[in-house]
């Protein structure tokens, strides 16, 4: 049980109507909560999935409806109250109240900070030309999805799991892609060498062209346009559309000015509980605890979204917390599913199983005989295997693992 | 529309109307029906969304496909009848469907 009891009909505001404070709101609603819920956003739309900006919604095959969180009754049927294109401004902890752009102050007796990242910019020359592009929000993908089609160049800076999507996505709508990237491979923070050079290979082969160990200086530009990245070694790069996709900045000012801890993303517990009591935080705003590796870590995903979600209803509602989750993440490019479970935290061996040539391997991250972590590549069981076994701690048999004679269901008895 | 019948694994009954075409995950999801979470939003990424299918239903809802198979192998409490709901799509054919949920789905 948590420390902290708060009333059945305590006032919960939440900041950020995000796929993390939407969730919010349902999960509590889902546990009983009948007091009052205010959700409130910045931008016009209610709570929506982003992951599909990158992937099915930008190739045109998933329409804006199909985006949504929730439909538009669920507000209405639950009794959440949706405040859109308001941003909170400033957080008085000893009022308990909430300044909002509109010039309105909202107060509450607990309150959900749920406002997530915003895209790293280039501090560079030119960044601010027409056609520079970033992708975190529908109006980014909006803009985006006009600038590419058939005989369009599209550049793509970073090389990251939405710079690999939206190249896909980009090719599959008949526009050139080439991604620019900093560090000598794709993926370098995310995932391993072999990970990386298969996508490589793999966009390489849909035409896709790679500029690595590339920094840029500048984009150039015609009347206001961009027309082309400027790499360090002076060669341009030519370009209709130019996006950016380098990393995400936590939206955490709000709570550092409220004197909230932070560290890179606002510090949150187990139950996702600020420095606080009357305050939680959920998403990709927070730095929280990930019990499986002793250790705190900032993830940006919607399985993490979904668990602190889930944390933050449980310790309103009293409800037993729910037990702590292997984190994962998934990410979908031409025919291929890539699903990761866990982090390599401290890895001492890797584990190849299957052939990367093949497009169907897993890569399993191991530390003595217990797993960290799985990158599958079109392999459900591998990933569905070794997320359990991450989950359970068990030993695991290396030799069993890199023979993928041996079925995953016999590695993780 | 189709009348779905979900049914919590505390017995809890939710019947609700669903758009032929949506999933019977997304089915649940949208209406905030407690027990079918579809973390990955439909991608049959996750095995969040695993069902098990009235006996009356499984012929016309049908079986799984090889990725959602392997998906299912490893999903906890695994039943002859076990699913995926973000693979099974309403249509009409599926009015009155009745499936119900796992104790957990992680
Ligand atoms: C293109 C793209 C593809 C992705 N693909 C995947 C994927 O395949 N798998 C996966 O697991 N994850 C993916 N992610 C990550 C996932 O979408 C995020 O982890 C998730 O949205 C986090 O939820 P959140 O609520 O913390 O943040 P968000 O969903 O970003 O929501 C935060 C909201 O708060 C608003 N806000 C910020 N400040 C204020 C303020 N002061 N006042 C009011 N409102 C404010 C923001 O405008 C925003 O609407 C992807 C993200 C992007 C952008």
């Amino acid at each position: 049980m948590s420390e902290q009891s708060y009333s059945a009909d305590a006032r919960v505001v939440i900041l950020g109507a995000g796929h993390a404070g939407g969730s919010a709101a349902a999960f509590l609603r889902q546990y009983g909560f009948a007091g009052p819920i205010v959700l409130i956003g910045d931008e016009p739309h209610a709570p929506y999935q982003r992951p599909p900006l990158s992937k099915a919604w930008l190739k045109g095959e998933a329409d804006a409806a199909s985006l949504m969180l929730k439909p538009a009754a669920f507000y209405t049927d639950q009794n959440v109250e949706l405040r859109l294109s308001v941003a909170a401004t400033a957080i008085d902890r000893a009022k308990k109240t909430v300044g909002l752009s509109d010039g309105n102050t909202i107060d509450y007796d607990i309150l959900i900070i749920a406002t997530g990242a915003r895209a790293r910019r280039l501090p560079i020359p030119g960044a601010d030309l027409y056609g520079v592009l970033e992708l975190r929000n529908a109006d980014d993908a909006e803009k985006l999805k006009h600038a590419i089609g058939p005989g369009k160049r599209l550049a793509v800076v970073g090389g990251g799991y939405v710079g690999l999507e939206v190249a896909a996505s980009g090719r599959a709508l008949g526009a050139e892609a080439v991604v620019i990237e900093r560090e000598a491979r794709v993926l370098a923070r995310v995932a391993c060498p072999t990970l990386s050079n298969f996508f490589q290979d793999y966009h390489r082969a849909k035409g896709v062209e790679f500029e690595l160990d590339a920094a840029v200086d500048a984009f150039v530009g015609d009347e206001g346009h961009v027309t082309g990245v400027r790499l360090a070694d002076g060669r341009v790069i030519a370009c209709d559309a130019a996006v950016v996709g380098v990393g995400a900045i936590p939206n955490d000012e709000i709570a550092g000015t409220a004197g909230l801890a932070l560290d890179g993303g606002i510090v949150v517990d187990e139950a996702a509980r600020t420095s606080d009591p009357a305050i939680f935080a959920v998403g990709d705003v927070t730095r929280r605890p990930l019990p499986l590796y002793a250790r705190m870590h900032r993830l940006e995903s919607v399985p993490n979204a979904l668990e602190q979600a889930k944390q933050v209803a449980s310790a309103i509602t009293g409800r037993k917390a729910p037990a702590p989750e292997v984190p994962w993440f998934w990410s979908d490019q031409y025919d291929l599913k890539l699903q990761i479970a866990g982090i390599p935290f401290d890895a001492d061996s890797i584990v190849v199983r299957g052939q990367p040539d093949s497009a169907k391997f897993a890569v399993f991250h191991l530390k003595g005989d217990r797993l960290l972590a799985v990158e599958a590549v079109n392999s459900p069981p591998e990933f569905m295997a070794g997320k359990m076994l991450i989950g359970n701690g068990k030993a695991v048999d290396a030799e069993k693992l890199a023979n993928d004679t041996v079925s995953m269901k016999e590695v993780a008895a | 529309m189709a009348k779905i019948t979900y049914i919590e694994f505390n017995g809890t009954e939710h019947v609700i109307d669903v758009k032929p075409g949506l999933s019977v995950m997304e089915g649940a999801v949208k209406n905030n029906v407690p027990g079918i979470d579809g973390d990955c939003g439909g991608a049959c990424a996750c095995a969040t969304c695993h069902v098990y299918v009235d006996d009356a239903w499984r012929d016309k809802v049908g079986t799984a496909e090889e990725l959602e198979k392997s998906m299912l192998e490893f999903a906890e409490s695994v039943e002859e009848n076990s699913r995926l709901s973000c693979q099974i799509v309403v249509s009409d054919a599926l009015d009155g469907l009745v499936v119900r949920m796992p104790e957990s789905q992680h």
